[in-house]
């Protein structure tokens, strides 16, 4: 294999980790904090996708920055309205928990195909980010070293939130002891819709920025799920430091598996995680559940 | 007549089908402490559960300064002025000390001499050393220390002490009770609930004590130190005089 070869896929590899972090990232503190495993993320994911594609065509003044961010509101909005008027009926009920979310997905699912049809939507790259960048005498493509950049910068804004301010600790401290919190007179329910519309956003935001890569096409939230799902399981419930880790793992494993082995993709993804699984049930770096 | 701060009346109780308080019924006057003595699985646990909502009784009534607080959320009941130090401790480990206390600060403009960061500090040295570190990390008397002083900070009308002796060494133990002493002396109201009955009668007002249940004695505290059959009976040690 060429030089070019391995770094290039190390790039795609770091893009596919950075936008499954935006996925997972609020995906995982979902669950570590409501214990809900949402699985209406994906279609969070491509609907914002679909709303950074129209938003594109209908305006001149948009850019992918501005779209990402429109997205990234409009899905907060989408998910804490879920959260109040849809999930919160639910309680503590696990089943009702899972058909909801996966019904809610299905829906917006559906609701996307009657809408925008069935072929893929492109988004295009940023003029400015088109030509690629030559480093050490090689060419990268410029916008996929962006990307790995925003997903950074999102990555450090999350965690500045929730290490270093009080609203941040509040919810960590759910994540550790949900009674306990409430006995200490914190509203848990606001701070689920809180984290519920920040995870819905991010994840709205990383599919527009994943549009020039991945476009807008019908069933992107059922192929980015279960790669969410995997990062989560590995990183550990609700460790954002775990999601972060687990997404560029699984960015390069799923990379060089389906480049060097394109029959065994899933087995190279799949088999490490049952092996983690089997030997460390919290994943990487989640704690043991109490 | 001295002012109830916390009563509860007739207050029935259950885990789903499992009926674990019955009828159960006292009253906490105001700057006082009171002892809630019974034996492992009498039903103490379940009444604190009770008081801050973690359960909603089945019947009865529980009030607070007169307001009724019975089935309400755990956060309202906080919010009216209820603080708990839970058996077991229940620290959040993956914050820091300083962090601990500072999400539950609350109730400073109802409060007289509202408690604040540095006075919880002042209150326990030990902690203000440690304020950086993950509070998992601490002993468990430092623990402890945290766990009262993330209830103090509240600034709780009433302060729900469960078994905040369990498994802690003699000398940190004696810590305890003296800060409790001083939390009395300050005019904190406190239900304080212990298995073995030394540190609670040296400081209560008055006794409650549980078994199976149900109250089997409300008295002053003077009635239980020298009656060795009703501590023999309901609680199974002999208290050395
Ligand atoms: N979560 C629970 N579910 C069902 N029964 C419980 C639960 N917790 C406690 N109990 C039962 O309730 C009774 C009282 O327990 P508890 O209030 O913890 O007693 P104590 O605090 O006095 O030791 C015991 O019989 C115990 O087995
Ligand atoms: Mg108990």
């Amino acid at each position: 294999m060429p030089m070019q070869f391995w770094i290039i896929q190390s790039l795609n590899s770091l893009a596919l980790g950075g936008l499954l972090f935006l996925l997972a990232s609020g995906f995982s503190l979902i669950f570590g904090l409501m214990r809900i495993a949402n699985l209406t993320h994906g279609a969070f994911f491509m609907l914002g996708a679909y709303f950074g594609a129209t938003a594109l065509r209908s305006f001149d003044w948009i850019d992918l920055w501005v779209a990402a961010i429109g997205s990234g509101l409009a899905l907060a909005v989408i998910g804490g309205f879920l959260e109040r008027f849809v999930l919160r009926k639910l309680g503590n009920n696990p089943q009702g928990q899972v058909l909801v979310t996966l019904g809610m997905s299905f829906i917006i699912s559906d609701a996307c195909l009657v809408i925008w049809g069935g072929d893929p939507i492109p988004i295009p790259t940023p003029h400015a980010l088109q030509a690629p960048t030559f480093l050490f005498g090689f060419a990268f493509p410029t916008y996929r070293l962006v990307l790995v950049g925003c997903a950074i910068a999102v990555a450090i804004a999350l965690y500045l939130l929730l290490e270093r301010t009080r609203l941040g600790a509040m919810i960590r401290a759910g994540v550790d002891d949900m009674q306990m919190t409430r006995a200490i007179g914190i509203p848990i329910s606001r701070l689920f819709t809180v984290v519920f519309c920040l995870g819905a956003g991010v994840a709205g935001m990383g599919g527009v920025l994943g549009g020039p890569i991945l476009s807008a096409y019908p069933g992107l939230d059922a192929d980015m799920l279960p790669l969410a799902l995997i990062v989560v399981i590995l990183g550990g419930v609700g460790s954002l430091v775990g999601a972060f880790l687990g997404s560029f793992i699984i960015g390069f494993t799923y990379t060089f598996g389906s480049a060097l082995f394109p029959d065994l993709a899933y087995v190279i993804l799949f088999l490490p995680m049952i092996i983690i699984i089997a030997f460390r049930p919290q994943g990487l770096f989640g704690r043991r559940a109490s | 007549m001295a002012t109830e701060a916390l009563k509860l009346t007739d207050v029935d109780t259950y885990y789903g089908d499992s009926h674990v308080l019955h009828g159960v019924g006292f009253a906490l006057e105001e700057k006082r402490v009171l002892a809630l003595l019974g034996r492992n699985g009498a039903g103490k646990t379940t009444c604190i559960s009770s008081i801050m909502g973690f359960l909603a009784p089945r019947n009865g009534e529980i009030t607070l300064f007169g307001t009724p607080i019975g089935g309400l959320a755990p956060e309202a009941i906080s919010k009216l002025g209820i603080g708990l130090v839970p058996q077991g401790r229940r620290i959040f480990p993956s914050l820091s000390v300083r962090e601990n206390l500072i999400i539950a600060r609350q109730r400073e403009k109802e409060s007289e001499k509202p408690w604040t960061y540095d006075r919880i500090l002042d209150l326990f040295p030990s902690l203000a050393e440690r304020s950086r570190q993950l509070a998992g990390l601490l002993s468990g008397g430092e623990q402890q220390m945290l766990a009262i002083g993330r209830a103090l900070i509240g600034n709780p009308r009433v302060l729900l002490l469960d078994e905040p002796s369990e498994g802690l060494a003699p000398l940190i133990v004696a810590e305890v009770a003296r800060t409790i002493k001083q939390l009395k002396d300050g005019g904190q109201s406190i239900v304080l609930v212990e298995q073995n009955s030394g540190l609670a009668l040296d400081v209560a007002d008055q006794v409650v004590i549980f078994n199976t249940g149900r109250c089997v004695f409300t008295g002053p505290v003077d009635e239980v130190r020298n009656n060795d059959d009703l501590i023999a009976k309901h609680l199974g040690v002999f208290h050395a005089h």
